[in-house]
């Protein structure tokens, strides 16, 4: 077992107070960081990390950072996306409640570096624990000079303010995550323009993971050597995983990126729930499923990609030998289409139809030419919407077919016969 | 629930941490989600009242307002029971078992998903994801989490719930 970074405090009870954060070495990355680095230089640190983002798409966080246009005479904001609502995906949310610091300390970083001084901190609205700690986190940290006018003397200075989401999946995509704190429904925005140089209030803005921020206060206090040592080359750094699903042991756990997927599934969670796996899911829901001959995939960035899925949002999903493939697919492809905002007609009316043609399949009615219809969708719906909401939905669903048409075609009952 | 109170009722309730709320942004359109929310915990529905009202404490139309609260799905537009069931029905929780308790909750109650009981204690909904998979399946009700849910687990959670003020259970 790895050392754990992340999550090293989350079985104390007190963790999320500030006296335990304190004690365990809290704040003192944002201490050399406000001392030893200018704001460029906290950029170039991340850089030399290659802290890659943890929120699904893992783009390197120095870089997003360093679009930030330094003449601009607008305010810039932070925004930390806590909208956790991916099914498998729950990493956010343990960080929130248990040891809420870690995250506070990274966004007064984070904010240092771009020349911030207002952040948000959007939470999904069904996290009132994660709410309570994390305002509970702010007000201590205002109380130890960590937050407010000027930060330990440094004359940097910044307020947090916890936005509540309302259940909307869709904000979690960043442009949405804006529109819906600027008092909007959350519906994305074409790019560019990047909320880099226009984002919140048309101001440049950054949108980072609640896990991104919170590797920050370990990479400042540890330096970025000690951070990118850590796994593979090209994801270095820790990194959470949960798993649910048909898993003995569902849970968060933390270890370096690189192990496979097996190993994962199997020597972390247990095994299957019944029997073998049959498949998993490595992503959160919109993560392309693989069966269990490929579970020797790596669990990293360019592993995953490499293998046609991706971390997304390392939610990591077992389905044991019980499982109906058909089944899943028209849950998850229920779930993207009640959560589309509506604003594309490919994501709109595509999912719509998809999930009617998954319910009837389901309920043995299926017809020939069904499957193929479902294919042909997906073609119809992938690169064809404004966000990765409906890319998502089509590259999951299209993998359910790939892998286990003997599954779909058994459901329906011409080509059943047929078989 | 509004309707029993008059707009000058409302608008005082909400005021003093209307401008609480306005404080955090620099346009008062910002502040449409957080205070639909506080009008939410003080009322228990979001409705055209409320919807008025906001409007007019943030200097805002109306029709901003209810295009938010029209898109969230936390925000109640009609009457809900006195405990509200929120139960998770995706992937994590349908694999272990969250068809089968929604189910037997639908026949406890004799409701359907989004329906509230005869006796307005509880309203039933199964929802997306709630973001607890580690503890599949759960529900959410008011504003606290159970997971690990079985069938007996749900029937001492009722019957918990049956004379228990909503105020109670946060």
């Amino acid at each position: 077992m790895s050392e754990l970074v992340l999550l090293k405090n989350i079985h104390d009870p007190n963790a999320h107070q500030i006296a335990t954060y304190e004690g365990s070495g809290g704040y003192q990355g944002l201490r050399l960081a406000l001392r030893d680095f200018s704001p460029d230089e906290v950029i170039d640190e991340v850089k030399s990390a290659n802290l890659r983002g943890r929120g699904g798409a893992g783009f390197p966080t120095g870089l997003k950072w360093g679009f930030v246009p330094k003449d601009s005479p607008l305010p810039r904001y932070l925004c930390c996306n806590a909208d956790e609502g991916e099914p498998g995906t729950f990493k956010d949310r343990i960080l929130m409640e248990r040891d809420p610091h870690q995250l506070i300390e990274g966004m007064v970083i984070a904010a240092y570096a771009i020349g911030c001084r207002t952040a948000y901190l959007y939470i999904r609205g069904e996290y009132q624990l994660s709410i309570d700690h994390c305002q509970q986190a702010i007000d201590e940290a205002h109380a130890r000079g960590y937050l407010g006018p000027d930060i330990l003397g440094s004359g940097h200075g910044l307020d947090i303010h916890i936005h509540k989401g309302a259940g909307a999946y869709i904000c979690g995509e960043e442009t949405a995550l804006l529109e819906s704190i600027e008092g909007r429904r959350g519906q994305p925005k074409l790019k560019p323009p990047f909320p880099a140089v226009a984002g919140l209030y048309e101001c440049p803005t950054v949108v980072n993971n609640v896990e991104t921020l919170a590797c920050l206060p370990h990479l400042f206090r540890r330096g970025s050597e000690w951070f990118a040592a850590i796994g593979p080359d090209h994801s270095p750094g820790p990194k959470l995983f949960g798993l649910s699903g048909q898993v003995k042991r569902p849970g968060v756990y933390e270890m370096p990126m690189g192990l496979s997927l097996g190993e994962l599934l199997e020597e972390h969670g247990g095994g299957a729930l019944n029997g073998q796996f049959k498949a998993a899911i490595p992503g959160g829901v919109s993560a392309p499923m693989f069966p269990r001959s490929e579970f020797d995939v790596k669990m990293d960035f360019g592993s995953l990609a490499a293998a046609g899925s991706m971390l997304g949002s390392a939610g990591v999903i077992g389905l044991d030998e019980t499982a109906s493939i058909p089944v899943v697919a028209r849950r998850i492809t229920e779930f993207f289409s009640h959560e589309s905002c509506g604003k594309c007609t490919p994501c709109r009316e595509g999912l719509t139809w998809a999930a009617k043609i998954l319910r009837r399949i389901e309920a043995g009615q299926g017809q020939p030419g069904d499957v193929e219809q479902l294919e042909m969708l997906c073609g119809g719906i992938f690169g064809n919407s404004f966000c990765a909401l409906g890319d998502g939905a089509a590259w999951a669903l299209g993998a359910t077919v790939k892998h286990f048409r003997p599954e779909f075609d058994a459901l329906i009952p011409a080509q059943a016969q047929a078989g | 629930m509004s309707n029993a109170r008059s707009l000058a009722d409302i608008k005082i309730d909400l005021a003093p941490e209307v401008q609480t709320i306005m404080a955090r942004y620099p346009t008062s359109r910002s502040a449409i989600m957080p205070v639909l929310e506080l009008a939410q915990q003080k009322y228990g529905v979001v409705d055209g009242d409320v919807y008025q009202t906001v409007a007019e404490l943030l200097d805002v139309p109306e029709i901003w307002v209810f295009e938010v609260a029209s898109f969230y799905t936390l925000f109640d537009r009609t009457v809900t029971g006195r405990h509200h069931i929120r139960l998770c029905t995706n992937l994590s929780c349908q694999l272990r078992g969250s068809d089968a308790l929604l189910i037997h909750l639908q026949r406890r109650l004799d409701v359907e998903s989004g329906g509230t009981t005869r006796d307005g204690i509880f309203t039933l909904s199964a929802v997306e994801c709630l973001g607890a998979c580690e503890v599949a399946p759960v529900l959410m009700v008011d504003r606290q989490y159970i997971g690990d849910l079985t069938v007996e687990k749900l029937d001492a959670l009722l019957a918990s719930l049956a004379d228990q003020p909503a105020e109670e259970m946060s």
